[in-house]
């Protein structure tokens, strides 16, 4: 330890011993700072003050020196406690960085563009509980007539789920060019899930499929959350789902395919469970409260609708959320 | 001069031994209190881990005197089952989270140098130097 810290350390003892004043104290403040910023260890401060104390009562050193040796044996598991501590947040930003390119990574991989369909009108809202989201969605289109969406929600999360999503990207994209059906992507994708990933890696997803000619949605499901559907002549909401089993479990699956037909101001609502699980001080959300809010806003922009449903979702939420967020929503214009 | 003394770790008491010699030895070569304090706290981690996990084993201690510097090394040997997984019980938080004490790392901080060498069924052997300054 630096000799001169060390007598800075003695004289203001000795003057606070003499006049118990304040300003000493607030001294003291500053030299702890210092002596934290120097690195100097719990035992040596108290090795300090124990010469110090000595210095300044000499006839009491014989009897109250064994107290303050004592003392550092106690302050030596302190002290490596702290050392240990300090070492363990270096690697923790050491972590962090490596976590902000593996993000980085996930968000340029994934990425996605809302498609342009004729008479569709799309929103998408997709927020990450943590850094890395285990929420998925990818669009496709064709031409101006068509438009595909996968939401999927992989269970795991980090790097292995972005590689799982990564998959479906690739799935999806490889059978862009033939008017696939919804049922047959689904079956290409757990193919792919369930070679490459291991057991423990599961996906749910609902893929989704707008024509405009015809203004149909043809849709199915891997184990995933019922879509929403409105209807906007009877007002009320239906339930969209198809049987399918989640992927990655079983190598050959067959998956229900359904369509519906949309009118004016129709709207379709998918979703993953972040969105339907979401908890508040009471317990969970009810359903009830969210259609309620999308009743609410059904006359506003596809985007407009899911932002206005995430504010209100997070807000009663005490503003945070417990898992990735994602809402797709299919308006008919 | 015979500079090696050495206790044999078959009890908790023999614990205290270890550190009573330890800190006799840091006290004649001339360390101060607080490396006195660190010197026996790491002999104290090392005959505790030879009474927990080997059965027993030996606390050795050497005094040194090479190129004009002084210090003092600890050698904690045992023919106990030896560490399968040397990196993870050198890692922060793996025996402190277990309340287990200072562990490994522990060590490795009060001391200056540190060594160790272990095989699986033979045993292990960690060397801990401490210098004088």
């Amino acid at each position: 330890m630096p000799q001169e810290v060390g007598k800075q350390y003695s004289e203001l003892l000795r003057k606070y011993i003499t006049h118990e004043d304040e300003t000493d104290l607030y001294a003291a403040q500053q030299v702890s700072r210092k002596f934290i910023e120097k690195k100097i260890s719990p035992e040596e401060v108290i090795s300090l003050h124990k010469t110090s104390v000595e210095q300044i009562f000499p006839d009491l050193a014989l009897r109250i020196g064994p107290s303050y040796d004592f003392l550092i044996e106690i302050m030596i598991h302190y002290g490596l406690a702290l050392m240990e501590h300090q070492s363990l947040v270096r690697k923790q930003e050491a972590l962090q960085i490596e976590m902000d390119v593996a993000v980085k990574v996930q968000d340029m991989l994934l990425e996605t563009t809302v498609p342009k369909v004729n008479g569709l009108d799309i929103g998408v809202v997709s927020k990450p509980a943590k850094k890395m989201s285990g929420d998925y969605v990818y669009f496709i289109e064709q031409g101006n007539e068509e438009a595909c969406v996968a939401v999927a929600d992989v269970m795991g999360k980090g790097l292995p789920a972005a590689l799982c999503m990564s998959m479906i990207k690739f799935g999806m994209d490889s059978l862009r060019e033939k008017a696939t059906e919804p049922h047959h992507v689904l079956e290409v994708i757990n193919q792919i899930v369930e070679k490459s990933m291991d057991d423990s890696m599961f996906i749910s997803m609902f893929y989704g499929k707008y024509v405009g000619a015809t203004s149909t949605f043809t849709f199915g499901s891997a184990g995933h959350e019922p879509a929403l559907l409105y209807r906007a002549e009877e007002d009320r909401f239906v339930e969209l789902d198809a049987k399918g089993l989640l992927l990655g479990i079983r190598k050959d699956v067959d998956f229900q395919q359904k369509s519906i037909e949309l009118a004016t101001g129709d709207f379709i609502v998918m979703l993953t469970d972040g969105v339907t699980e979401g908890r508040n001080a009471e317990g969970f959300i009810e359903e009830d409260v969210i259609l309620g809010m999308l009743r609410d806003v059904k006359n506003l922009p596809a985007q407009q609708i899911v932002d206005h449903l995430y504010t209100e979702l997070f807000k009663m939420q005490n503003y945070m959320l417990h898992d990735d967020f994602t809402l797709v929503l299919f308006k008919k214009e | 001069m015979d500079n090696r003394s050495s206790v044999e770790i078959f009890t908790e008491w023999d614990i205290v031994a270890a550190r009573q010699l330890g800190r006799n030895e840091a006290k004649n070569s001339g360390f101060g209190t607080v490396d006195q304090a660190r010197i026996t706290t790491a002999i104290s981690e090392l005959a505790r881990n030879i009474y927990l996990y080997a059965g027993k084993g030996k606390i050795e201690i050497d005094r040194l005197s090479t190129d004009g510097m002084k210090g003092m090394t600890i050698i904690a040997s045992d023919e106990g089952p030896g560490i399968p997984d040397l990196r993870k019980v050198m890692e922060d938080g793996f025996s402190t989270s277990g309340g287990l004490g200072a562990g490994m790392p522990g060590v490795k901080r009060l001391m200056d140098d540190f060594k160790v060498e272990s095989e699986v069924g033979k045993g292990t052997i960690i060397t801990a130097t401490k210098w004088l300054r």
